[in-house]
C-alpha cells in the first residue's frame, strides 16, 4: 500500500525543528530513519499532515566520550553503533546486541533515538538503555530536560516524551574494568523481533556479582527489570543454588504478556531460561 | 496547494531533477519515473529486501525511504552497478551456482551480498546466511545463493576471480 499525502520539511537546527513541531501540533511526525514510521505510513496506520525530517540536525549526531559518560546522539544509526570503536570499548553490550536488530539495510538507516522514542517493548535498545542505566536528554519548547531510562519507558509504545519534544541524545556511564554483561534473545529467525530477550549487566569480583541490572524485553509493555532476582544475587557468591533462586524470583515477579504466538506462561518460562543461561555465562566469564 | 517538492539527485552517475510528492517512495520513483525496473517491489514493509538500492554508498530499503529524502544524494541501482562492473564477480558466481532462479529477489540479493563482501571479507558461511536472511527468496531456498556468495569470498581471499560460465564476446 502507499502512504497518504503529506507535506515534508527538513530543518537544519534543533530549535527550528521544535518550532515546526509545536506549530503543526498533533498532526506532525518526526522522521529519523523512517524504518518504523514509513512502514506504518505504508499501511496507513497513521496519516500525518507533515513529516519533519530531523536528519540534517547536527546537534543530534555523533558518538562521543566526556569523562566517564558516553554520549550517543539520537540520529546515530544502528550501523554506526555496530561499527564504532568507542561503543565496542565503552558499551560492549550494545555491540553484542546490535546484530539482532533487523538486517543491515535497515540498520543503515534506523536510529538509536528513533528506537528509544518509539518505545517498542520488543526492541533491543530500550532494554539495553535500561540495563546500562542511561539518561535521556530531551529538548522541547520549554528547554532541555534529562530523565533516566527507568522513568522514560512508560507503557506500550509510550515514553515520557511530550508530543512537542525531541530526544537529543543519551548518556551512558562507560563500562568499568569489572563490568560483565550478557545479551541474548530467542527469536524465530535471525533479525526478527525476540519472543523473549535479556540484557544482563553486573560488576564482578571473583564469583560475586554486584550492581546487578537484569533486564528483559519482549515480555511486557515496556522492558522490565527483575528487581527481586537482582537483590538476591547482589553481593553473594553465585552458586547453582543462588541461580535457581534468582530464576524462580524472576519468573515470579515479572508478569509477562502473551503475544500472538506465545502465551504469558511460555514467556515467563523463557525469562528463567535466559536468566539461568546468562548467570552461568557471567560466572564463567 | 501543491505538496510537490523539487529534488536533485545522482542516479547511476547521472544528475536527475524532478518535482515529486513527498509521499513517493524512492523505489516507485526509480521504477515508474525513471524506468529503472531492476529494484523490485514486494512487501512495502521493509521485510523482503526486493527493493534494495544504494544511497550514498549504503544499501537501504527503497520502500522505506522517500524520494525527497534522497535530495542531494547519490543513488545506485542494479542497473548502474552492473554497468560499472561492481557486481561482476557476484553475478558470475550467482550464474555458476544457479542462484538466480526466478530472479525477482536477485537484484536485492546482489546488492546485499556486495555490501557483505565489502564489509565482512572474512565472513563465515553462517554469517553469510544471517546477512542474506534479510532478503526473501521464495523460489527454492538459500543454499545456492549462500554457495555463490561464499565462492566469491573465498576467491577474493585468494586474490582469484570467478571464472565466467558463459564466454563473453
Ligand atoms: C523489517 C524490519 C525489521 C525490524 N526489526 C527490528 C528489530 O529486530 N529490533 C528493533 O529494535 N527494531 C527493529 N526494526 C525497527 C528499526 O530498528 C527502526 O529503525 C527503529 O525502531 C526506529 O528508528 P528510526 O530511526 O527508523 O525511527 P522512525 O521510523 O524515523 O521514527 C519512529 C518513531 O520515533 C519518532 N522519533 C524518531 N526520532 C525521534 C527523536 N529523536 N525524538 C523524538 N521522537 C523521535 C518518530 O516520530 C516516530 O514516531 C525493524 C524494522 C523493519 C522495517
Ligand atoms: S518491498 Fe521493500 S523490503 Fe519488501
Ligand atoms: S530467485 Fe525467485 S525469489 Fe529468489
Amino acid at each position: 500500500m502507499k502512504a497518504a499525502a503529506f507535506d515534508y520539511a527538513k530543518p537544519k537546527a534543533l530549535s527550528e525543528a521544535i518550532g515546526l513541531l509545536s506549530e503543526a501540533g498533533e498532526d506532525a511526525r518526526l522522521i529519523a530513519g523512517g524504518q518504523t514510521l514509513l512502514a506504518t505510513l505504508n499501511l496507513r496506520l497513521s496519516e500525518p499532515s507533515v513529516l519533519i525530517d530531523i536528519t540534517n540536525i547536527d546537534e543530534l549526531k555523533g558518538i562521543s566520550l566526556t569523562g566517564n559518560q558516553l554520549r550517543i546522539g539520537a540520529l546515530v544509526t544502528h550501523t554506526e553503533i555496530e561499527d564504532s570503536e568507542l561503543i565496542a570499548k565503552h558499551a560492549p553490550l550494545l555491540k553484542v546486541a546490535v546484530p539482532h536488530i533487523a538486517h543491515r539495510a535497515i540498520r543503515n538507516l534506523g536510529t538509536w533515538g528513533g528506537s528509544l522514542a518509539y518505545g517498542d517493548p520488543a526492541a533491543e535498545w530500550p532494554a539495553c538503555s535500561l540495563a546500562l542505566n542511561a539518561t535521556m536528554l530531551i529538548a522541547g519548547p520549554a528547554g532541555e530536560r534529562r530523565i533516566s531510562a527507568q522513568d522514560f519507558f512508560v507503557d506500550l509504545y509510550t515514553t515520557s516524551l511530550e508530543p512537542d519534544e525531541i530526544l537529543v541524545a543519551t548518556e551512558i556511564p562507560i563500562a568499568t574494568s569489572n563490568q560483565v554483561f550478557y545479551f541474548h534473545e530467542l527469536a524465530r529467525r535471525h533479525g526478527d523481533y525476540a519472543i523473549a530477550g535479556a540484557a544482563l549487566v553486573a560488576e564482578k569480583q571473583g564469583n560475586v556479582l554486584s550492581e546487578c541490572a537484569f533486564t528483559f524485553f519482549s515480555v511486557g509493555a515496556t522492558p522490565v527489570m527483575a528487581k527481586k532476582a537482582q537483590a538476591l544475587v547482589n553481593g553473594r557468591p553465585l552458586t547453582g543454588e543462588l541461580i535457581a533462586s534468582a530464576v524462580a524470583a524472576a519468573r515470579d515477579e515479572i508478569e509477562a504478556m502473551a503475544d500472538i504466538t506465545n502465551s504469558a506462561e511460555t514467556k515467563e518460562h523463557l525469562i528463567g531460561v535466559l536468566l539461568e543461561r546468562g548467570l552461568k555465562h557471567l560466572l564463567a566469564e | 496547494m501543491s505538496l510537490k517538492k523539487k529534488i536533485t539527485m545522482t542516479v547511476n552517475g547521472l544528475t536527475v531533477n524532478a518535482e515529486i510528492e513527498p509521499r513517493r517512495h524512492l523505489v516507485d520513483f526509480l521504477r515508474e519515473d525513471l524506468h529503472l525496473k531492476g529494484p523490485h517491489l514486494g512487501c512495502e514493509q521493509g521485510a523482503c529486501g526486493a527493493c534494495t538500492v544504494k544511497v550514498d554508498g549504503q544499501i537501504i530499503r527503497g520502500c522505506l525511504y522517500l524520494a525527497v529524502q534522497a535530495d542531494g544524494c547519490e543513488v545506485e541501482t542494479i542497473e548502474g552497478l552492473t554497468k560499472n562492473g561492481t557486481l561482476a564477480d557476484l553475478q558470475e558466481s550467482f550464474m555458476r551456482r544457479n542462484a538466480m532462479q526466478c530472479g525477482f529477489c536477485s537484484s536485492g540479493m546482489l546488492l546485499a551480498a556486495a555490501e557483505l563482501v565489502e564489509q565482512r571479507p572474512h565472513a563465515s558461511r553462517e554469517e553469510v546466511r544471517e546477512w542474506i536472511s534479510g532478503n526473501y527468496c521464495r523460489c527454492t531456498g538459500y543454499h545456492s545463493i549462500v554457495d555463490a556468495i561464499v565462492d566469491v569470498l573465498e576467491a577474493r581471499a585468494k586474490g582469484e576471480k570467478i571464472k565466467p560460465v558463459v564466454a563473453h564476446a
